[in-house]
């Protein structure tokens, strides 16, 4: 039996402790936003922060995890800097498929966490072991410096030919 | 993906009629019968959607649902796979429904030609950019047929004239007398309205979404984990399936010692396939251990002397040797002047997309379920019905939203396999590929070597033109209805027959190849163009070196015709710059064409160190496509487009070595990140003419303007990708 912290919640799981916390995740809990990509670390679709640094699940042993805490991207929201970097997808529109964004999100997040104004060079090494088949990098850095610089540095989109407004641009909940 | 020229006529392409597409925006008479052919509920194998969803009170057409209370549901007969087209059809119909996009939800649609099929595919399918082209019309349409019997009911209920109602966001109202009702108020006695025999379409200068950048419907459910994609399903009593497949397509299972997977913790059951075994676990873990832990000997089967290199020498022997079809001849191309002459080769692809293949089914004795993203939902019923010996109403195919498509998921291998696991158990089984099996067993783009010659005047300038493509055909086995009588699959040469160019002597021809039996080759982002316009636009950047000009000048020379491509040229050159200072190693290509029913032209900047690596410095694009229904996702379609045609032109080739694909995973079929991805400007024209199609053009024109700019900077040219691996040879 392994115990964990994921999202601020305890889990009893009995896996064996060589089990990535991916299938953990995914299979076991039935946390279904972290996503499998490759399975050797080079996608970074599986990315979850461990004590607020992005790391790639799919090659983590939940047997390593004992007292760290796990944040995925349902509840990166609750961070400041995922908030912000959330916010900031949406706002810019960054997503295609969709697949690889969970992933792009929680990396984003641990990189404004930790360097609060990325330059290009901070995006490429924080960003560069997330793929995004779709081809989303060019507004993906424009997101992270949105997010970063509270400036608007991407194409607006508007719906309804008005413009957005926190809370409600095509209905949707913030 | 192709547009099929002359598809098999389904009943409701009939119906609706080729002449209701050239009346523009005031439709008179004819929106009967198309209206007729699609019918309301129930949709047919969607039942348990159906009755989750409820019954609804009205539903004039397969696309409208509306009930007495909460929002609108629309039925998008295309697939989400990135490219935006659930917010952008459901904006055609909201548009002419006078609805906010806010107030709508949207469904996936369930598998039904009838009511589903694009018409352009002949079939319910989503590739070729053909989705806003086929259905820019028909679903607006929809929504004006909706409309008009909500506001018919309103009028009726109000004893007044129907022309004196207005609509605002799905409120009907009548100034004079100050009542309104909503469409669910009115939903019960819409349905009892006769339908319409004319109505009007909105003009555009009255869109209100139409034309505007939308935000995409399904963003936030993308951005916080939420969005339910096909592998993301969980069905009670699920296990899920992992498999270990002959490393050569074609071999069998010799035999399989599974002692060991039996006894991992969490493995349920091994089930034997011909072709490989599926290992069955409570999570993927297991059945992945599982896999590992097996002990198979092959039988490689027929392949296994299949290799890269005796694929090449077979197509140039096809090339020399082969029998032609002629795709297109104008003018003679008998001329008189000095010949240039080239070969392209392209190598085969893997699609790649981010979500590994993937399919849930539960077999059960009178039916069976699936949950799974596909590009196309009744051949997944289809085959279905085949492997399990049911009829297609019994498989009931629940599509999700798909992580990518690229062509990959027009296929439906993965949906027939899991179907042949889940057959051998009484549970419901959730297969997913690993990556590496997505890489070795992918249905690949073909291969390519083209022969391409031209006949220049005393002033370089092309006097006659030939172009010999030799490779196999995905449409002869993807959909044989649609190749010419003389045998012609027109894919082959799309991009290259009819290049924008003032080319008054011309000859496409195509040579046909077969590939082995049971390595099937399939659609691939772009397909036609991607191969056609690294070729052609290639070549017309070597008759402008040869003749002494810039690539620019030279091509503006052949654009005097064509005044809408020079256009994008001219524009491109001033925002690109095209003529400012250039430092030593850094290099400048430019691509344009007309495919998809759009026209795009590109500029790519690049570095080349002495080591030849290649740096992507910035990219500048136009593209026309017609009157602009998202210009939203129009940019985001080129600029990712681009980064996806790019990857393949400097990293891409699927090899194979004794019938066996070498590439695995990530590693060593890499793929484009953001530290080598340029900012890329996107210049949209305004425009009211056609819908163009969006999703494929900006990958069919990533590779030759890369290509340019790697010879401007080099002096190599590029005449087989990938181009790292050309310029590690050159």
């Amino acid at each position: 039996m392994i115990t964990m912290t994921i999202n601020n919640q305890d889990y009893e799981v009995a896996v064996s402790a060589e089990m990535p916390l991916l299938w953990v995740l995914r299979d076991v809990i039935g946390l279904t936003g972290t996503k499998f990509g490759c399975g050797i670390a080079q996608c970074g679709a599986c990315t979850v922060h461990v004590d607020g640094q992005a790391v790639r699940s799919c090659v983590l042993p939940v047997g390593s995890l004992a007292g760290r805490l796990v944040t995925t991207i349902e509840a990166v929201g609750k961070t400041p800097a995922g908030k912000r970097i959330q916010d900031a997808w949406l706002d810019v529109e960054v997503v295609q498929c969709g697949y690889c964004q969970s992933g792009q999100i929680m990396s984003a997040a641990a990189l404004l966490a930790h360097v609060p104004n990325p330059n290009d060079a901070d995006i490429d090494s924080a960003m560069s072991g997330n793929i995004c088949r779709c081809g989303t990098y060019v507004r993906i850095r424009q997101a992270i410096k949105q997010a970063a610089t509270g400036k608007t540095v991407a194409m607006q989109t508007v719906a309804n030919g008005t413009p957005p407004t926190p809370g409600d641009a095509a209905g949707r909940p913030r | 993906m192709k547009t099929l020229e002359h598809p098999a006529p389904s009943r409701r392409a009939v119906l609706r009629g080729a002449g209701d597409f050239a009346l523009g925006f005031l439709l008179v008479g004819r929106v009967g019968p198309a209206r007729a052919s699609v019918s309301p509920i129930p949709q047919p194998g969607d039942a348990a959607a159906a009755a989750a969803d409820g019954t609804p009170a009205f539903a004039p057409n397969g696309f409208i649902r509306i009930d007495r209370t909460g929002p609108v549901r629309l039925v998008i007969p295309n697939v989400e796979m990135g490219q935006g087209i659930y917010t952008a059809e459901a904006a055609l119909i909201a548009e002419e429904l006078d609805l906010g996009l806010d107030q709508v939800v949207l469904e996936h649609a369930p598998p039904n030609n009838e009511l589903y099929a694009t018409a352009l595919l002949g079939e319910q399918a989503t590739g070729g950019s053909t989705s806003s082209r086929a259905n820019w019309l028909l679903l607006r349409k929809a929504g004006a047929v909706a409309r008009a019997m909500l506001v018919g009911a309103a009028a009726q209920k109000w004893n007044v004239e129907a022309t004196a109602l207005t609509v605002e966001r799905g409120v009907a109202h009548h100034a004079a007398s100050g009542r309104s009702a909503a469409y669910g108020e009115l939903a019960e006695a819409a349905a009892q309205q006769p339908v319409p025999t004319q109505v009007n379409l909105k003009s555009p200068a009255d869109f209100r979404l139409l034309g505007k950048p939308l935000r995409r419907l399904d963003t936030p459910q993308k951005v916080d984990g939420a969005m339910q994609f096909g592998i993301d399903i969980r069905v009670p009593g699920m296990m899920v399936a992992c498999i270990a497949a002959c490393p050569t397509n074609g071999g069998r299972v010799a035999s399989v010692d599974d002692a060991a997977a039996r006894a991992i913790t969490g493995v349920k059951d091994v089930v034997r396939l011909e072709d490989g075994i599926a290992v069955i676990g409570e999570h993927f873990w297991a059945a992945k251990s599982g896999v590992d832990a097996l002990k198979i000997v092959w039988d490689r089967g027929p392949n296994a002397n299949f290799s890269t290199s005796r694929l090449f020498s077979e197509l140039e022997q096809t090339s020399r040797s082969g029998k032609p079809i002629v795709a297109r001849q104008v003018g003679d191309v008998n001329q008189s002047g000095k010949a240039i002459e080239a070969i392209y080769q392209l190598p085969m692809l893997a699609h790649a997309p981010m979500e590994p293949l993937n399919a849930v089914a539960h077999v059960r004795p009178d039916a069976c379920e699936i949950w799974v993203g596909t590009q196309v939902p009744v051949r997944a019923q289809t085959i279905a019905a085949k492997v399990t010996g049911l009829p297609p109403d019994k498989i009931i195919v629940h599509n999700q939203y798909l992580g990518g498509g690229f062509g990959r998921r027009l296929e439906e291998d993965s949906v027939g396999l899991a179907v042949r696991v889940a057959k051998a158990v009484d549970y419901p089984v959730k297969v997913i590929w690993t990556r590496e099996q997505d890489i070795q067993h992918d249905v690949p783009r073909p291969a390519y070597y083209d022969h391409i010659a031209a006949i220049v005047n005393a002033d370089g300038m092309p006097v006659a033109w030939t172009d010999r493509v030799t490779g196999a055909s995905v449409l002869r086995r993807w959909a044989p209805k649609a190749v010419r009588a003389d045998g012609f699959d027109s894919d082959t040469t799309e991009g290259a027959d009819n290049p924008p160019y003032d080319l008054p002597n011309l000859k496409a021809e195509w040579v046909p190849f077969e590939m082995p039996k049971d390595l099937p080759v399939g659609w691939w982002r772009g397909v036609g163009p991607t191969h056609n316009l690294f070729k052609v636009e290639s070549f017309i950047d070597e008759l402008a070196h040869a003749a002494g000009k810039d690539p620019v000048a030279y091509r503006r020379a052949l654009l005097q015709k064509n005044p809408r491509v020079l256009a994008l040229l001219d524009l491109v050159a001033e925002k690109s710059a095209w003529d400012s200072p250039r430092a030593a190693r850094i290099g400048r290509g430019i691509a344009i064409g007309s495919v998809f029913g759009s026209h795009v032209c590109v500029m790519v900047e690049v570095e080349v160190s002495p080591e030849r690596a290649v740096m992507l410095r910035r990219a500048v694009a136009a593209i026309d496509c017609g009157f602009v229904i998202n210009p939203n996702t129009v940019e985001a379609q080129i600029q990712g487009g681009l980064v996806f045609g790019w990857t393949g032109a400097l990293y891409s080739r699927l090899t194979y070595e004794q019938g066996a694909v070498q590439q695995n995973n990530f590693n060593d079929y890499r793929m484009m990140r953001i530290n080598e991805t340029p900012p890329i400007e996107v210049h949209i024209i305004k425009s009211s003419a056609e819908v163009g199609g969006i999703g494929e053009v900006g990958t069919a024109i990533a590779a030759p303007a890369l290509g340019n700019a790697v010879f401007s900077a080099t002096g190599i040219r590029i005449r087989k990708l990938p181009i790292l691996a050309a310029l590690e040879a050159a």
